[in-house]
């Protein structure tokens, strides 16, 4: 792998908040157009890691780039979802407005109907909401949509500029099983479709496993990364949970994992192959 | 033609009593005076409800009482208290916010910073120890004896602080409806919502002149309240705001012309008539919207 070709690149590197080390001798890469889960306990730095990427939290030693460039001085080619609650049911702003914000709304000045550019970006905020189906919705005030409606607004808010990178933080948190594998399965095909390096955090591995190319793991301070089948492996992830964790292989090839301190359950058979 | 005593020489023709009206320049001046403040007030105060600070309005609307009282004391023009209390209570407000606190510790701090202004408006008050007639329109409001002076300085206002939400339209948008996500595209919004606070500071220290301290919600938050509930598009919902806002002024003022009782009090009254009506209206319309929704998602 070329340096040319590596999304985000960290080398041994190393954050600390507060005096405290979160991780050290990270060093991991996300080849462009890949989809890559983080993964990991709570607390285990893995919103940092994507700060870090953002260029939003300066690293205590190592080096990251991102897109060739030194994390932070490529964010108009980031798409960045942040880990958030859902809008407030008084929110009454149309979802078709949050997703224009993504295109322009860091832009001074107010929008003026009528110009052939605003015309254009009309056009592209229509063809992001089609390619991630909220075109029945977009209309609605965002504060009285679901919260599996409201996250593929935001995803095509983060999309709306062609990002090479996307950066997802928890974006299946508080969705229910069924709104988790239809997210997973979108952001893969949104990954292979315009060719996004993907990078996706979750606490919940079972929903996004068969749509994965790669997951980094993060634990007790240290990272690993690699394919889903080497990594969610029962010896990896004992080791980096610090409890007992069986990973069963079902029939159909799917990984599943038991005994994960935080999700003990088992949902294997609900999710279709992506 | 019924007689009713609280109306006073009003003839009940359109035409003639609007003629009425526009005949002595005070009500002129008055009318200016509302027209270019229900504008920006219109415009700040959809932002603020957007932004959910009409906490942090409310208390600079109290901030503007002490503000006039400590101006009359000092023999200095109204609107140089106004301004003045206005522009350091929002820089106050602005370090509340900026210190970072939990927001139920913001809230409350806030709320002590309200309290002390009250009890400083009622020493002023107090200390002026003559006669302060104007104790009722400093908190209630007035249309009376507004020169054309004070309307050049109100529109002078207006236009800069207008200007100024114009330049900053969208980020300024962008910041508050997610602060984070605008924040990793590169807005300032620490610096958006400080200068925000601002522009609340004086557009309630012009509203005020109009309202009272007390009243200055019926401008900056009923107008904008309501639009919110009218229509979820940026744009149309600014304009619904100013538009509220001019028409319940215009028509306040007219009412409180030919009648015995205060303009804030109509304003106020239509402006909360409006809010109420749109507010039944918008629980009629969503309910059988939400119904439609929640069946859709089960089956």
């Amino acid at each position: 792998m070329t340096a040319k070709a590596a999304a985000v690149r960290f080398e041994d590197a190393a954050v600390r908040l507060g005096g405290r080390t979160i991780w050290s001798d990270v060093s991991l890469t996300v080849a462009k157009g890949e989809f890559v889960a983080v993964l990991g306990p709570n607390g285990a730095g893995k919103s940092t890691l994507i700060k870090a990427v953002l260029g939003l939290l300066p690293l205590a030693a190592g080096s990251v780039s991102v897109l060739g460039r030194p994390a932070g001085q490529a964010s108009g080619a980031i798409g960045y979802l942040p880990q958030r609650r859902n809008f407030d049911a008084g929110t009454r702003i149309r979802g078709l407005d949050i997703v224009h914000l993504g295109l322009d709304g860091a832009r001074w000045g107010v929008p003026i109907p009528g110009l052939p550019s605003r015309a254009r970006e009309t056009e592209r905020v229509r063809e992001v909401i089609e390619l991630v189906g909220a075109a029945g919705y977009a209309e609605e005030p965002i504060g009285q949509l679901s919260g599996g409606e409201q996250q593929r607004l935001l995803i095509a808010q983060a999309l709306v500029r062609r990002p090479q990178l996307l950066l997802l933080d928890e974006p299946l948190d508080s969705l229910d099983l069924p709104n988790q594998a239809a997210v997973a399965a979108l952001v893969r095909r949104i990954c292979r479709q315009e060719q996004v390096a993907v990078m996706l955090v979750a606490h919940d591995i079972n929903p996004i496993l068969g749509y994965l190319d790669r997951v980094v793991y993060l634990a007790g301070g240290k990272a690993v990364e690699g394919r889903p089948e080497e990594v969610i492996s029962s010896g990896t992830l004992s080791r980096l949970y610090g409890a007992p964790i069986e990973v069963l292989r079902a029939s159909d090839g799917r990984l599943v994992v038991v005994g994960q301190p935080e999700a003990p359950f088992v949902h294997g058979d609900r999710h279709a192959h992506g | 033609m019924v007689e009713l005593s609280i109306f006073q020489g009003v003839s009940w023709n359109v035409v003639s009593d609007v003629q009425q009206l526009f005949s002595y320049p005070f009500m002129v001046n008055a009318l200016e005076a509302g027209t270019i403040v229900a504008v920006m007030a219109g415009v700040t105060g959809w932002f603020m409800v957007l932004r959910r600070q009409t906490f942090a309005g409310h208390t600079l609307s109290v901030i503007a009482f002490p503000g006039a009282a400590a101006a009359s004391l000092a023999g200095l023009p109204l609107a140089v208290g106004y301004f003045g209390f206005c522009g350091l209570g929002a820089l106050a407000l602005a370090g509340i916010a900026g210190s970072r606190r939990s927001l139920s510790g913001e809230s409350a701090a806030i709320g002590s910073l309200q309290a002390l202004a009250l009890a400083l408006g009622f020493l002023f008050v107090s200390l002026y120890q003559g006669i302060l007639n104007g104790l009722d329109s400093l908190l209630f409001g007035t249309f009376l004896g507004i020169t054309s002076d004070q309307v050049t300085v109100l529109l002078v206002v207006a236009a800069v602080t207008l200007v100024l939400v114009c330049v900053a339209g969208r980020p300024l948008f962008f910041a508050s409806v997610d602060a984070d996500v605008a924040r990793a595209a590169g807005v300032p919004v620490q610096l958006l919502g400080f200068g925000f606070l601002l522009v609340l500071g004086l557009s309630v220290a012009e509203t005020s002149q109009i309202t009272g301290a007390l009243l200055v919600f019926s401008l900056l938050v009923t107008p904008a309240a309501t639009a919110h509930q009218l229509t979820a598009r940026p744009g149309l919902g600014i304009a619904l705001s100013v538009a509220i806002a001019l028409a319940v002024t215009w028509l306040g003022l007219a009412l409180a012309y030919f009648s015995i009782y205060p303009v804030g009090f109509y304003v106020t009254s239509l402006a909360f008539g409006i809010y109420v009506l749109v507010r039944l209206g918008r629980g009629i319309l969503d309910r059988p919207r939400a119904t439609a929704r929640l069946a859709g998602a089960t089956s």
